[in-house]
């Protein structure tokens, strides 16, 4: 493979990446090695966003592009061919009595692409969710997204109800959001906390699939 | 003879505005202290904002949305349907606490009004959260990519045909409605008219005339608090209030995506739609600052911040259409009250084109150290006490941080005191230490 998608994906070239799909597939090119070459283009937009290269509107543009290119290989591939290799589960959602997504989506996406599956829980979860996802994926990294400052109570709760299932030492948690700073994760009695999406794909390549 | 205000230069009429918010006409102040309080805030702001002299100490502004309300047990839920109980918490809370400045409870909307107008773009106590969350945007595309050649060609048209019918459910019908300047000659007026004969339509005007009701009974309740407020010796920190324009795109119209797409797939359109709505937006913050008597022009800037956009973006998209209604509105006499969200470490650069004076910015998470070094000389920074620190440290922790704050930002002038964010949520001994020490350590020689 020649790299070329990667790269134009990653120089966030809309038009030329999805060209170069088009032509690619119908050269012949195996639709899994297309997708496995913007996954790499997705990583680079990952890094470079975590050397502030980047900001949020390259990632939200990355994602688009993305999309476009998955929805013209999508028939292409067999069902199971979609997801690659994960690297392990992370439950992720936006805590009780907030509805904010837009901070919270991008950490998926960026965890998605990092090749981590992501069990996104959706906006205003209570604490019950989080124990009952956990319980049920065996996953050992939560991520708490909160905007406002209420959401601090509720990723404390989070925590408590983790500890209360018997769950908080199989699982790490991490917090961002808004708000959240490391004085909210001392407060929270969460593990750490991430000031971007990227932190978050190194917390849980920290803990999990490093 | 007194100048015409056409005659008069920016510096005479922002004189001339502070002139008339010193003079607090109608109000009927309760004690003679409470006057000399009154003014002394005016003239404190006034000394640290046009930065000719140190002011006698540094100015406490509190900004708070639900914080008041909360800090005495009111939820969010009744600060929207119980504009008395609204008003009580916001008074108790200047009694108790005393801050320089007041955040008006007309930053909590009324409930009742939403109803009505069945609002899509929010959710709020009691309407999609708990009564106990306060309320909170729904992002979404309120304005298509498709709509920018309508949004240019027609601001007002496209506000009141396509937007409104979008974000408010019981203004849907509008849609329907022709457009306003098709109306010319007697013979037109007759077939305008048909689309308000439509019973949809007229129920969308009910549901105005409805809502037009119960902005009346709010606004009699706030208005009373302002007043009282003031009676009191407190002064308002806003006067009126205006936004960036790429902001208006990416906040109310296209939302976060839509408008941060637009920068990569449609950026001319990006630019002529900003350029299209600066004089509406100077327009409002002037408007609302001379019908309040009150210069201060407050404008919360929101997608501009650190990691919002590259340097690149900024410079193009944003910070030309940030800068010319900062202008503009100082221009006409107005001060310029920036509300800066989240970090601008990597923006400092631009503000120092601002001239001297013309406005004062409130930080939320930027070096205040850097901000001083490069801004100090010209305009008065303030703000950037954590609502974490607030909401999860003690009274000693809140006062270590003034501290440091009113030793480094403060020092010389140009500061004021104030959180780095609108709170939704109080704690009683780190607010009070927060207002109790700055008035007391923060006095200038
Ligand atoms: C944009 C914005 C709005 C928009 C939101 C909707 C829209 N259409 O865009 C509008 C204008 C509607 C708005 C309204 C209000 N807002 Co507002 N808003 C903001 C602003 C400027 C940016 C938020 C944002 O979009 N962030 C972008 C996303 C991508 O960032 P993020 O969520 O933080 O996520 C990133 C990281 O934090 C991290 N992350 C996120 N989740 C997680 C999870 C994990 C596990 C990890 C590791 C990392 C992580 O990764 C993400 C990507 O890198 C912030 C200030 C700021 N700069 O943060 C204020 C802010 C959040 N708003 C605030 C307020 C007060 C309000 C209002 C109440 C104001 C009012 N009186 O009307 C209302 C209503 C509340 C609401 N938000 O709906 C306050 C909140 C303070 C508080 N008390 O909690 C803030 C902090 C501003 C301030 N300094 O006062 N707001």
């Amino acid at each position: 493979m020649s790299g070329e998608l990667a790269k134009r994906l990653a120089d966030l070239k809309e038009e030329e990446a999805v060209a170069f799909v088009e032509k690619a597939l119908a050269e012949g090119t195996d639709p899994m090695d297309l997708l496995a070459e913007a996954r790499e283009g997705m990583m680079t937009v990952g890094s470079r966003f975590a050397e502030e290269e980047y900001f949020i509107p390259d990632l939200i543009y990355s994602g688009a592009i993305l999309k476009r290119i998955v929805s013209i290989l999508e028939p292409h591939l067999k069902e199971e061919q979609t997801s690659g290799e994960s690297k392990g589960k992370v439950v992720i959602g936006t805590v009780a009595g907030d509805i904010h997504d837009i901070g919270k989506d991008l950490v998926v996406f960026m965890l998605d692409v990092s090749g981590f599956e992501v069990l996104d829980l959706g906006i205003d979860v209570p604490e019950a969710k989080f124990v009952d996802a956990v319980r049920e994926s065996g996953s050992k990294v939560v991520g708490l997204s909160g905007f406002l400052t209420p959401a601090f109570d509720s990723m404390k709760r989070t925590v408590e109800a983790l500890r209360e299932a018997g769950l908080r030492d199989d699982v790490k948690v991490m917090i961002g959001g808004g708000q959240v700073d490391d004085r909210i994760r001392g407060y929270t009695g969460a593990d750490a906390y991430g000031k971007d999406a990227m932190e978050a794909v190194h917390l849980a390549e920290q803990w999990i699939g490093g | 003879m007194e100048k015409k205000w056409e005659e008069m230069t920016p510096e005479e009429k922002r004189e001339a505005r502070f002139e008339t918010w010193l003079s607090a006409e109608g109000v009927a102040f309760q004690s003679a202290e409470a006057e000399a309080s009154y003014k002394a805030n005016i003239r404190r702001l006034k000394d640290a904002v046009l930065m000719e002299k140190a002011p006698d100490r540094v100015p406490v502004l509190i900004m708070g949305t639900l914080m008041q309300a909360h800090l005495y047990g009111v939820t969010p839920e009744e600060c929207m349907y119980d504009y008395g109980k609204l008003d009580s918490a916001h008074k108790r809370f200047l009694q108790d606490y005393r801050p320089d400045f007041f955040s008006t409870p007309a930053f909590v909307g009324s409930g009742k009004i939403l109803d009505i107008l069945d609002m899509q773009q929010y959710r709020w106590p009691g309407h999609g959260i708990p009564g106990t969350s306060g309320y909170q945007c729904v992002e979404g595309e309120y304005m298509t990519a498709e709509d920018y050649p309508a949004l240019i060609n027609d601001p007002s048209d496209f506000w009141l045909r396509t937007w409104l019918p979008r974000v408010f459910g019981a203004l849907e019908p509008l849609k329907n409605l022709g457009a306003l300047t098709d109306l010319w000659e007697i013979v037109g007026v007759s077939g305008h008219m048909i689309p308000y004969g439509i019973p949809d339509v007229q129920n969308a005007l009910k549901a105005l005339m409805a809502a037009g009701d119960e902005a009346m009974a709010w606004i009699q309740q706030i208005g009373a608090f302002e007043m009282e407020a003031k009676a009191m010796g407190f002064t308002s920190s806003v006067g009126g209030a205006s936004k960036a324009r790429f902001d208006i795109l990416a906040d109310t119209l296209r939302g976060t995506r839509g408008a941060m797409m637009d920068m990569y797939r449609q950026p001319d359109r990006i630019l002529e739609a900003v350029e299209r709505l600066t004089p509406l937006y100077i327009r409002q913050g002037v408007g609302m600052a001379s019908f309040a008597g009150n210069p201060l022009v407050f404008m919360p800037l929101h997608k501009g911040a650190d990691g919002f956009m590259s340097d690149q973006q900024f410079k193009t998209f944003y910070w030309p259409t940030l800068k010319a209604v900062i202008l503009g509105l100082a221009e006409e006499g107005c001060v310029p009250f920036l509300f800066c969200e989240g970090g601008y470490n990597s923006r400092l650069e631009y503000l120092q084109e601002l001239p001297k004076g013309s406005c004062f910015w409130v930080f939320d998470r930027t070096d205040m150290t850097r901000a001083k070094e490069m801004l100090g000389d010209t305009l008065c920074i303030g703000g950037n006490v954590p609502s974490g620190l607030i909401l999860t440290g003690t009274a000693d922790d809140v006062k270590d941080y003034c501290r440091d704050l009113i030793d480094t930002a403060g020092k010389g002038g140009g500061y004021l005191m104030s959180f780095g964010t609108a709170m939704d949520e109080g704690k009683p001994e780190t607010v009070h230490a927060m207002i109790d020490f700055t008035k007391e350590y923060g006095v200038y020689a």
